[in-house]
């Protein structure tokens, strides 16, 4: 199977070790974690990632913020972006399409929602 | 001499056609005896038809062998039926696993967070994670109970200001009471509930062993949280005990670690 780079930008250490339970039943994957959206940034300067699950709520730099600039940047126009968050309105949902976000997560998640879509962005058998 | 022929002419045409005449009704006569005969023979043969009579080896074995293949397309239309509902069987099996390991997946990060640190500040924080993230409540309180006063105080909330929930005697109400029972509490109507201090959704106890330390109080979960799942109740169950002892751990932790503080300032001012 494939390596894939997977980053994952998220403040609570909870959401994050459930997230990277999740993904560590795909093979092949290098989960990379990042408390905020600053960091997840120096993170995507670092390394060529294959898809991003971030949080919306976060200090210093929000999820939207972060969604907007990886968007910006010509090497990730295209690389698939979950938001996982408590925001379940439906507004919050358009908007963060709208902002490029190919996946909505609301929470409490649970592990098969993120490993389904994990798979489907990541084009992986099912 | 032309009248003498004619007449012999006529005779013999009459007697010509008298032999043909003859032979038509032989003929015919033959005919009729042959239909007969095959009317016979056909009804015979209808007969031994209708009766099933007419068999020969090739009939027998035909038969034979319709019957072998119409009885193993039973069985294996019996085996496809069997493996069907194997199937379901096991697709239902799929997903209980599933929840279950998602249940799971959720009790080892809750435990593995709350024992993580010793810091008061930082358990309470785990707390709120889990119930925000894990659970889904949107507006909540940690109280504690304070020993001298006896009564419930908010240490933490998420949706609301700590000022705002009221501190609560133990006994009084239903708060009091649950903390005074260290029975779990859930409503049993969740539509159209608007916040209650006083009737919560949820109300867990946070017990070290029979001992009531606290509780965790819900009066708003996330707007696309309808119900609880089953593991929220397993989650309820594990808060009950691992944050109570994680709160109760971090408190004696930051106790003796002040007084540790003291005394080696005690310590420092005699030696020097």
């Amino acid at each position: 199977m494939s390596n894939y780079n997977v980053l994952i930008v998220e403040d609570s250490p909870t959401m994050r070790q459930l997230i990277v339970f999740a993904l560590k039943r795909i093979r092949g994957l290098n989960i990379v974690e990042a408390g905020d959206g600053v960091d997840g940034l120096k993170k995507l300067s670092a390394t060529k990632f294959d898809m991003i699950l971030t949080d919306i709520n976060m200090p210093i730099m929000d999820g939207l913020k972060l969604v907007s600039l990886v968007r910006s940047d010509p090497n990730y126009a295209a690389v698939p972006i979950v938001i996982i968050t408590t925001e379940g309105a439906n507004e919050d949902k358009e908007r963060a399409i709208a902002l490029g976000a190919n996946a909505y997560i609301t929470k409490p998640i649970q592990t098969t929602q993120i490993l389904d879509v994990a798979k489907r962005l990541l084009n992986l058998p099912a | 001499m032309s009248e003498q022929d004619d007449d012999r002419s006529a005779s013999r045409r009459a007697e010509e056609f008298m032999q043909v005449f003859k032979r038509g009704a032989e003929f015919t006569q033959d005919l009729l005896k042959e239909n007969e005969r095959l009317r016979y023979t056909l009804f015979n043969l209808e007969g031994k038809l209708q009766t099933g009579s007419v068999d020969n080896d090739e009939t027998s074995r035909m038969r034979k062998r319709i019957e072998e293949l119409e009885q193993q397309k039973e069985e294996i239309l019996g085996r496809v039926r069997k493996i069907e509902e194997e199937n379901a069987d096991f697709a239902n099996r799929y997903v209980e696993i599933e929840n279950e390991n998602n249940m799971l997946a959720n009790l080892y990060i809750a435990s593995y967070q709350l024992h993580s640190t010793l810091d008061f500040r930082e358990v309470l924080q785990v707390i709120t994670e889990i119930v925000i993230n894990l659970i889904g409540a949107e507006e909540f309180a940690i109280m504690l109970l304070d020993e001298k006063t006896n009564k419930l105080q908010a240490v933490m909330t998420e949706g609301l200001e700590i000022s705002e929930v009221p501190s609560i005697a133990i006994g009084d109400g239903l708060v009091g009471q649950m903390a005074k029972t260290g029975e779990n509490y859930f409503i049993e109507q969740m539509d159209n509930y608007e916040r209650d201090f006083h009737h919560p959704l949820v109300v867990i106890p946070l017990k070290i062993k029979e001992r009531v330390i606290g509780v965790i109080v819900i009066y708003k979960l996330l707007v696309q949280k309808s119900k609880f799942a089953e593991v929220d109740y397993e989650l309820f169950t594990l808060l009950a005990g691992h944050a109570a002892t994680a709160i109760f751990s971090s408190k004696l932790y930051s106790e003796s670690e002040r007084k540790l503080s003291t005394i080696q300032g005690f310590i420092d001012l005699l030696t020097k």
